[in-house]
This record gives C-alpha cells, sequence and structure tokens, in this order.
C-alpha cells in the first residue's frame, strides 16, 4: 500500500519544526479547500444521527417495493429516493445507516491502531537496541501478508462483530503509525534537548512525553487521515465479501454486493453505495494530503 | 554483493518463519473444534475424538507447534477436508490463475502510471499535473469491488463488449486486470511524478540543458532513469498490495484464482487450504521483495559500485 | 566602445547591455538584475565578484538562458552579432553547450550520478551524430585535456567514483566537449579543497592561454580573481558597480565597494595581515536601498557627508544626500575604468 511511501515521507520531517506552508497549492482557493471538511462533517453528523435520520429495519422487507427505482413512490407512501433493494429495503437508509458503520468502525479502528503504533513507534524509536529490533522484524513479518489478506482470514475465522472487524483490521493498521512515530523519534533521540534533558536525569517517560510526543503529533494526525481512508475501504472490502460482519448489519460494502445480481435492472443498489463510500475516501484522502504535504514534505 | 544477498536470505528465512507460526497462532485461537467441522454436524461423539487424537488437537500447545513446524518444513500442509486433496495441491492449481492476473494489472498499472506520472511531474503545478493528480486520488478512492462491478454494468451489461465473469480467453481478462490495476496505477502515477518532479529540481538536469538538449531529451536522457529507481521498488513492493487486491477482485469476477479460493476456504473453515494459501501469498511476497531490493541496488551506480575507485 | 564594429575582429564577443532580470518575489516582482552592463573580449577571462545575493550567478544564468521560467528579460545580450535576448528558443538552444558552456559549482550534484562521466561528457557530440567508435577516443582526449590520470579507464567511471577536483576536471571537460568560444564558470572552485582549487585554476588559464577560450568566472573570491582574471566587473545588489582590467582595479579600486572588498581580503603576505571586514550585510535586491544602492554601508559617503553638510541632526547617519536620493550611473572615469559612484573622481576614495 501507498501507505510506506507515506510513512516514509512522514518519518523524513523527523524533528522538522511546522512550517509556514508554501503557496504550493495557490490555485485551490479558500472555501475550497475547506470543502472536504465540511463533506467529513456531514458524514460523520449522519453518522452519528442515522437511525434518527431514517427509520429501517434490515429484518422487513416487502415484496411490492422490490426494486423501485430512485425516486419512486413505495407502498407507504414515501418516496425511494434511492430506490429499493431486491427484497424491498430503501437504498438510502442502507447508504445513511453504512455511513453509520464504515465511520464507526474505521474511527475506532484509527484509535486502537494509533496507540498501539504510537507506543511500539515511541519504545522502538526511543530506546533502540532490541526493542526497535523487535518491533522492526514484527513489522517484516506483518507486511509478508497483504493487509486485506490477513484481515479476512482473522475476520473470517473469528465470531463476527464489530470487534473482529476492528481487531483484524488493526493488525495492519498500526504498522504506519509505528514507522512514522519510530522515525521521529529516532531522529530526536539524537538531538541536544533531549541529550541535555538525558544528561539533567529526567526521568525517561517525562522526556518522552515534553520532549518526543510534541513532535510526532502532527505526523500522527497525517497518517490518522490516510490509515482512516485505507480503513474505510479495507471494511467496505471485507463486508462486501460478506465477512466480519453479522448479515444484520448494514453496511456499503454489502449493500453493493447485494446489488451485483440485480445490476442489470437495478443499477442503483451497487452504485449508490459506493460513491457514498468514494466520496468519503476523496474528502479524507485530500485532508491528509493536505497534512502530509505539511508534515511530510520533504526537506528542500 | 554476496554478503548482502546472504543477508537478505536470512531474513527471508526468518520472515517466513514469523508467517508461519502467525499463521498457527491465527488458526489456534480462531474459535470452533477443527475435528467438528471437518467431520460435519452428524459425526458422533467417537469419531469426533478419534479425529482430535489424529489432528492432535489434544497434545500440548508447544508439541502441537513443533509438529506443525516439522509438517511445514516438508512442504506438508495437510489435507482440504472439503477438496478431499492435499492443500497445498489446491493452491497451486489455483495460483497460475491469480498469478496472470496480478501479472495483466501490474502491467497496466506501470505503463499507464509512469505515462500519467511523467507527464505531470515534467511541468509540476501545470494544468496537466491537477488534472492528473485529481485523477489519481479517485483512482485510490473508489474500493475496487465498486469499480468491477461498475465496469460490468458499462461493458458487459450495456455495451456488451467484454464478459462479465470468468476466465478462459483474453477478453475474460481485460476487465478484472483493469480493475486490480485501477489503485496500483494511482500509487505508480503519484510516485512518479513525485520522483521525477524531485529529480527536476537536481543540479544535472541544468547541467544537461546547459548542453542545449531539448526538455524532452532532458527528461527522458537524464530524469527519467533516476526517477525510475524509487518507482522499480514501489512495484516490487506492491506485489502485496496487488495480491491482496486480487482476492477481492476475483470474487467479484468469478475468477478462479487463489483469491476466491481463500474467501470459500475461510468461510467454510478449511484451515488446510487456508494457511496453505496465505503462506504461499506470503512466500511470494518475500521473494519479490527480496528481488526488489536487489534491482534497486543494480539500478544506482552509487549503490551497485561503491567507493572510490 | 562604438557598437558598429565588426564583432570578429577587435569587438567584444559578449556584449551585455542594460540587462534586467525581474522575478516574482512573495511581495511582488524583484528586479534581481539591474541594467547590467559589460563586455567579454574574445580569448579573455572576465571576472564577475560580488557578494552572495548580488546578482553575479543570475547573470551568469541569463547569459546561458536558463533563468527560472518566470524570469523576465529586458535589454540585451549580444553575443557576436546577435541578440541572444531576442533569438528563437531553438537557435538558443544550439548556443548553449556549442557556442556558450557552462561549469557549475557544485561539480558532483552537477553529475548526473548513473551515467558514466565518459558518456556525460561527451553528450554534445553524440548528439551531433559523431558515431560511437570516436566517442570513446573523443572522450578519452577531453579527460587527458583537464589533465585526469588514465583516462582511458576513468571514463568508465560514475561520479561519485571521482574526488572532488577530478569531478570539477571532469565538468571542465563537459564544458570543452562542444568547443564553446565562451565558458560561464559559477563557483568553479568554491567546493573544492584549497589545493584543489590552485590546480583547478591553473588548469583555466592553461585552458584560456593555449584553447584561446574566453571565460566569464564568477566568484566571490578576490584572490581567485587575482590568478585568473584580465578584467573584472563587480556587481553588488543586482548592479554593476565597477568594472576595469583586473590589476588596476585591484591595485586602484574606483568605488568604495570594490575598496572594502579588496581591504577585507587578508593579504598573506603583505606586512599587515590583518583584514579589515566589510561592516553590515550585503542589501537584498528585493529591498534595494534608494539612490547608490551601497550608501547604507558605504564608508566614503559618510566621509563625503562630513564635508557638505555639518548640519546633520544628531543620530541621524551622516549619508551624503546625493547618495541616498540620485542613483549613480556607471561613467568611464578613466580610459577603460568605469564605476557607480558618484564621487569617484574624487580622490577620497582611500
Amino acid at each position: 500500500m501507498s501507505e510506506i511511501a507515506v510513512a516514509e515521507s512522514l518519518a523524513e520531517t523527523q524533528y522538522q519544526e511546522p512550517q509556514p506552508r508554501r503557496s504550493r497549492r495557490r490555485h485551490l482557493s479558500g472555501a475550497l479547500r475547506l470543502l472536504p471538511y465540511v463533506v467529513i462533517a456531514v458524514y460523520v453528523l449522519i453518522a452519528l444521527t442515522g437511525p434518527l435520520l431514517v427509520d429501517y429495519d434490515p429484518l422487513s422487507t416487502s415484496v411490492t417495493d422490490r426494486l423501485l427505482s430512485p425516486g419512486s413512490v413505495k407502498g407507504d407512501g414515501s418516496t425511494a429516493w434511492l430506490g429499493t433493494d431486491s427484497v424491498g429495503r430503501d437504498v438510502l437508509a442502507q447508504v445513511v445507516l453504512g455511513a453509520r458503520t464504515s465511520v464507526i468502525i474505521a474511527v475506532l479502528t484509527v484509535l486502537v491502531s494509533c496507540v498501539l503504533g504510537l507506543g511500539l513507534g515511541l519504545l522502538a524509536g526511543y530506546l533502540g537496541g532490541w526493542p526497535d529490533t523487535a518491533v522492526a522484524r514484527s513489522i517484516d513479518i506483518l507486511v509478508a501478508f497483504p493487509g486485506i489478506l490477513l484481515a479476512i482470514v482473522i475476520a473470517g475465522l473469528f465470531r463476527p462483530g464489530y470487534l473482529t472487524v476492528i481487531v483484524a483490521l488493526a493488525v495492519g493498521g498500526w504498522i504506519g503509525f509505528a514507522r512514522v512515530v519510530r522515525g521521529v523519534a529516532m531522529s530526536l533521540r539524537e538531538r541536544d534537548w533531549v541529550d541535555a534533558a538525558r544528561v539533567m536525569a529526567v526521568a525517561r517517560i517525562r522526556i518522552v512525553t515534553r520532549h518526543v510526543l510534541p513532535f510526532v503529533v502532527g505526523p500522527v494526525v497525517a497518517m490518522a487521515t490516510l490509515e482512516f481512508a485505507l480503513i474505510v475501504l479495507a471494511e467496505a472490502g471485507l463486508s462486501f465479501l460478506g465477512i466480519g460482519l453479522p448479515p444484520t448489519a448494514v453496511s456499503w460494502g454489502q449493500t453493493v454486493a447485494g446489488g451485483k445480481e440485480y445490476l442489470e435492472t437495478a443499477w442503483w443498489i451497487s452504485a449508490f453505495p459506493g460513491l457514498a463510500l468514494a466520496g468519503l475516501v476523496i474528502s479524507v484522502g485530500l485532508v491528509g494530503d493536505q497534512l502530509t504535504a505539511r508534515y511530510g514534505g520533504r526537506r528542500r | 554483493m554476496i554478503q548482502s544477498i546472504a543477508r537478505r536470505l536470512a531474513l527471508g528465512g526468518f520472515v517466513m518463519w514469523g508467517c508461519v507460526t502467525l499463521i498457527f497462532v491465527i488458526i489456534r485461537l480462531a474459535p470452533g473444534d477443527q475435528a467438528t467441522i471437518a467431520l460435519g454436524p452428524d459425526a458422533t461423539a467417537e469419531e469426533i475424538e478419534a479425529a482430535r487424537v489424529r489432528l492432535g488437537v489434544e497434545d500440548p500447545l508447544f508439541l502441537q507447534y513443533l509438529s506443525y513446524l516439522g509438517r511445514v518444513l516438508t512442504l506438508d500442509f495437510g489435507q482440504s477436508y472439503r477438496l478431499g486433496t492435499p492443500a497445498m495441491d489446491a493452491v497451486l492449481d489455483r495460483f497460475p490463475a491469480t498469478f496472470q492476473l496480478a501479472i495483466a494489472a501490474m502491467t497496466i498499472a506501470v505503463v499507464v502510471g509512469i505515462t500519467l506520472g511523467t507527464i505531470a511531474g515534467g511541468r509540476p503545478d501545470g494544468v496537466v499535473d491537477r488534472v492528473v493528480s485529481s485523477l489519481t486520488i479517485s483512482l485510490q478512492s473508489f474500493p475496487t469491488f465498486w469499480v468491477g462491478i461498475m465496469l460490468i454494468l458499462i461493458f458487459a451489461l450495456h455495451l456488451r463488449i467484454l464478459p462479465s465473469a470468468g476466465s478462459g480467453t483474453f477478453s475474460h481478462l481485460i476487465l478484472p486486470a483493469v480493475t486490480l490495476a485501477f489503485p496500483q496505477t494511482a500509487i505508480v502515477a503519484r510516485l512518479t511524478r513525485s520522483s521525477l518532479s524531485e529529480s527536476m529540481q537536481e543540479a544535472y538536469v541544468q547541467t544537461a540543458r546547459s548542453k542545449g538538449l531539448t526538455e524532452p531529451q532532458v527528461l527522458i536522457g537524464h530524469v527519467l532513469r533516476n526517477s525510475m529507481i524509487p518507482v522499480v521498488t514501489i512495484v516490487g513492493l506492491q506485489t502485496g498490495a496487488l495480491l491482496g487486491g486480487a482476492v477481492v477482485v476475483e470474487n467479484v469476477f468469478a475468477w478462479p484464482g487463489l483469491g476466491s479460493l481463500i474467501v470459500s476456504s475461510v468461510s467454510a473453515r478449511d484451515y488446510a487450504v487456508v494457511q496453505a494459501a496465505a503462506l504461499l501469498i506470503a512466500a511470494v511476497v518475500v521473494t519479490l521483495n527480496m528481488v526488489a531490493d536487489l534491482t534497486y541496488s543494480r539500478l544506482d551506480p552509487r549503490i551497485r559500485i561503491g567507493g572510490r575507485a | 566602445m562604438s557598437a558598429d564594429m565588426t564583432p570578429e575582429d577587435t569587438g567584444p564577443l559578449l556584449d551585455v547591455r542594460d540587462l534586467e532580470v525581474v522575478l516574482p518575489g512573495p511581495d511582488g516582482p524583484v528586479r534581481i538584475l539591474d541594467r547590467v552592463s559589460f563586455t567579454v573580449g574574445a580569448g579573455r577571462t572576465t571576472g564577475l565578484i560580488g557578494e552572495s545575493g548580488s546578482g553575479k550567478s543570475m547573470t551568469a544564468m541569463a547569459i546561458i538562458g536558463l533563468l527560472p521560467r518566470d524570469a523576465q528579460t529586458r535589454g540585451e545580450l549580444r553575443w557576436r552579432s546577435e541578440d541572444l535576448l531576442t533569438a528563437t528558443p531553438r537557435r538558443r538552444r544550439r548556443v548553449r553547450g556549442r557556442e556558450i558552456a557552462m561549469i557549475f559549482q557544485d561539480p558532483l550534484a552537477s553529475l548526473n550520478p548513473g551515467q558514466t562521466i565518459g558518456r556525460q561528457i561527451t553528450e554534445i557530440p553524440r548528439r551531433d551524430g559523431m558515431p560511437r567508435r570516436e566517442l570513446g577516443s573523443t572522450a578519452v582526449d577531453l579527460l587527458e585535456r583537464v589533465e585526469i590520470p588514465d583516462p582511458a579507464r576513468r571514463a568508465n567511471n560514475y561520479p561519485h567514483q571521482f574526488s572532488g577536483g577530478m569531478r570539477q576536471r571532469a565538468m571542465t571537460a563537459l564544458a570543452l566537449a562542444g568547443k564553446p568560444q565562451l565558458i560561464l564558470a559559477d563557483e568553479p572552485t568554491t567546493a573544492l579543497d584549497v589545493t584543489v582549487q590552485a590546480r583547478i585554476l591553473a588548469l583555466l588559464r592553461r585552458l584560456r592561454d593555449e584553447e584561446g577560450t574566453a571565460m566569464l568566472l564568477v566568484s566571490h573570491d578576490l584572490r581567485v580573481m587575482a590568478h585568473v582574471a584580465d578584467d573584472l566587473v563587480v556587481m553588488y545588489a543586482g548592479q554593476v558597480c565597477e568594472r576595469g582590467p583586473a590589476p588596476d582595479v585591484l591595485r586602484r579600486p574606483f568605488h568604495p565597494y570594490t575598496n572594502a572588498l579588496v581591504k577585507s581580503v587578508p593579504a598573506v603576505h603583505a606586512k599587515s595581515a590583518i583584514a579589515d571586514p566589510l561592516p553590515g550585510s550585503p542589501a537584498n535586491p528585493a529591498e534595494r536601498p534608494s539612490g547608490c544602492a551601497f550608501h547604507p554601508r558605504c564608508p566614503l559617503t559618510r566621509i563625503m557627508a562630513q564635508g557638505v553638510s555639518s548640519a546633520n541632526a544628531i543620530g541621524t547617519p551622516p549619508i551624503h544626500e546625493r547618495c541616498r536620493t540620485e542613483q549613480p550611473e556607471v561613467r568611464e572615469i578613466s580610459p577603460g575604468r568605469w564605476s557607480a559612484c558618484h564621487f569617484s573622481s574624487e580622490e577620497a576614495v582611500r
């Protein structure tokens, strides 16, 4: 995954202080730059309030409302703006609740990965020696498996549920964070002020929290956005394959998979959840690019 | 050189051991009893008990691990209860299809990605650059399974020029390969672009210009080769992601490769096949990473021929 | 110096007239070069000297035509009989390397790390269609001319296998490959050890003497100039402040800036080894001072001001009114000697 490249470029920033941004993206006017943030906010809002916005029961089916095209009026008089699926369930409702699933899983996975990666990365980068080797070798082993493959195996063999999916995705997710943090911590270890603190016998944990952590925050936030996008994609992939989440959960991947059979007659079932997903991933990716340019740009 | 190859080989061996162990741990931790799953719901208690002894499930964990390691070392990956054949045979049977798909996708990604990246990076921040970078962001942001389905919708169902599923002919290969190539193309393009625009800042580019070369001559004669070094490495490192992507894409197009085998085996808890497939993929990834590493040092004379003569 | 002279005989090879380069800056366009004029005679070495930011490298880049894309230029660059600034891009490209070549400052960064030295220095003849067979001997010949030992073997080396001095020799060979009449050398010795510097300078001098190649030598190092330059052009804040034959200029500077430069160099063999450093920091072309750009640092204007107006309020620096308000023209003070100081004719320079 391009994660590697990003992690390397983020790690290369080392102790560099945040610089005033060069006007590289002059063409993106202020308002346009804010657009991805607004889009993300909308998704998060929908994720939080989803169940209040739509009335949806994955188990309730309606034969008369099957495969209605977008904009049709359903049996109960409401309009199916994005159509209905093969058992008459509303696609818009699935898109809204799918956002909830995606955002919740991605946020929690990123959180878990971040904590894990931060801890292991600091340990490896700051202490060096065998902790560093241990972390580096673990990463070597984990990256031998394509991330999604490991997630499929873990999520597929354990009991379906949110926790399983989060664990399955976090197993590979922490690596990017650990790489970034390790790089920053390693370069900081050699800096004068950290040396000075060490000479003055400041406690290790204090050195790390006071002198190392602040420099890690920027690159980690940049990494988190990119990781978030990857997790959303991976989660959708899992649920598309029918792995990980229980059948009663609503998720974009599942809806797309459900629509595949009816592609010829009802394209909207598969199309809209994918668009919703791409909208989220693109916005997060744009924010991530901005942050990476800020914290991960190579020094000239 | 020989020393560095030996070091890489040792590391590769260590990583493979780690992979074997990791798979063992995951399968041990997974809920459900292997014997019960293998024999199906109709088995009697005695049959299950006999199978448990035969599979060694009741031995101490450490002994199980050792005998498992021993079997892996002798390339014995057990039997697929579902297919009734040795698990590795089933996996190797499917591997060529996946390999074919991956090669086709990587070829597309490299050709299209380098072309796009070169056009964009030759003049950073120009109009073309902006178009290409928006394109690459989109390419990476759509889930591959959805892209695959949309391609089926357009090319198989509406235009009716390509088959929607299956394998066998060249036209069957096109849609899955293009789908799988989508995110990889974006990665190659972005990397080419950044590597190229970075190389364009190098002082030797001015030297090349001072020789009276045209911009294309400068780009092709001096910049491209040097900026391809990181690209080659990434292409090697991307094999893992490519094989991972293939797992999903194969399921969209009913492509008879490893990916669809893995997914169906995971769902059926056919541990032997899951383990054999995962280890094979890990072995391929480790090997190709090693090759990428060595290629990298071949391309850069500063690494190939060390020091001052 | 009449412009009507035929360029091939006694006229200058390169005649830079009122050259201006404007670059966009963060706070609007910046005039990096301001009406720069000087000449380079055939077979002569002209030294272009100034502190960093004086525009000397920019002048060289303007001559070879490798300014940043967004640079605007005005004035004339008379190369023999044609004006390079108005020449077609195609013609400019043909001039590059084949008529005017360039030696860059950092020889390691300026050589392509991925190509052998031989391939890089013979690129121009190769592009001009020289057969493969002859390229090898051409490379050896070029390396021989820049005194690289064992040239046949060295041609197959990569830049990282060369030492710093050898890289600069290779860079010089690269410049010679297109048989140029003029070589621009941008700080060719700055990145090198002192002992290596001397040998590179000796090489450049030999090339001028034996091959008759004219040279524009850009440097901040007055000692380098004293060794090699026939003529000297002194630049400050993107403007020319003095020019003339090098020995005369160094012996008796007309411009207070040149004078300060000469005084700032510790004379190793002179009785007084204490250098007189120039106070203040070089003017930035983006904020060029009014009048004479040098006036905030100028010792002469303070001397002159005391003579004229003793009415200066206490606390204000005694700057001569003319220096602050009126931009000096580059005037011919004595035959061949030009200076841009209001008071150059005065003997108060020292």
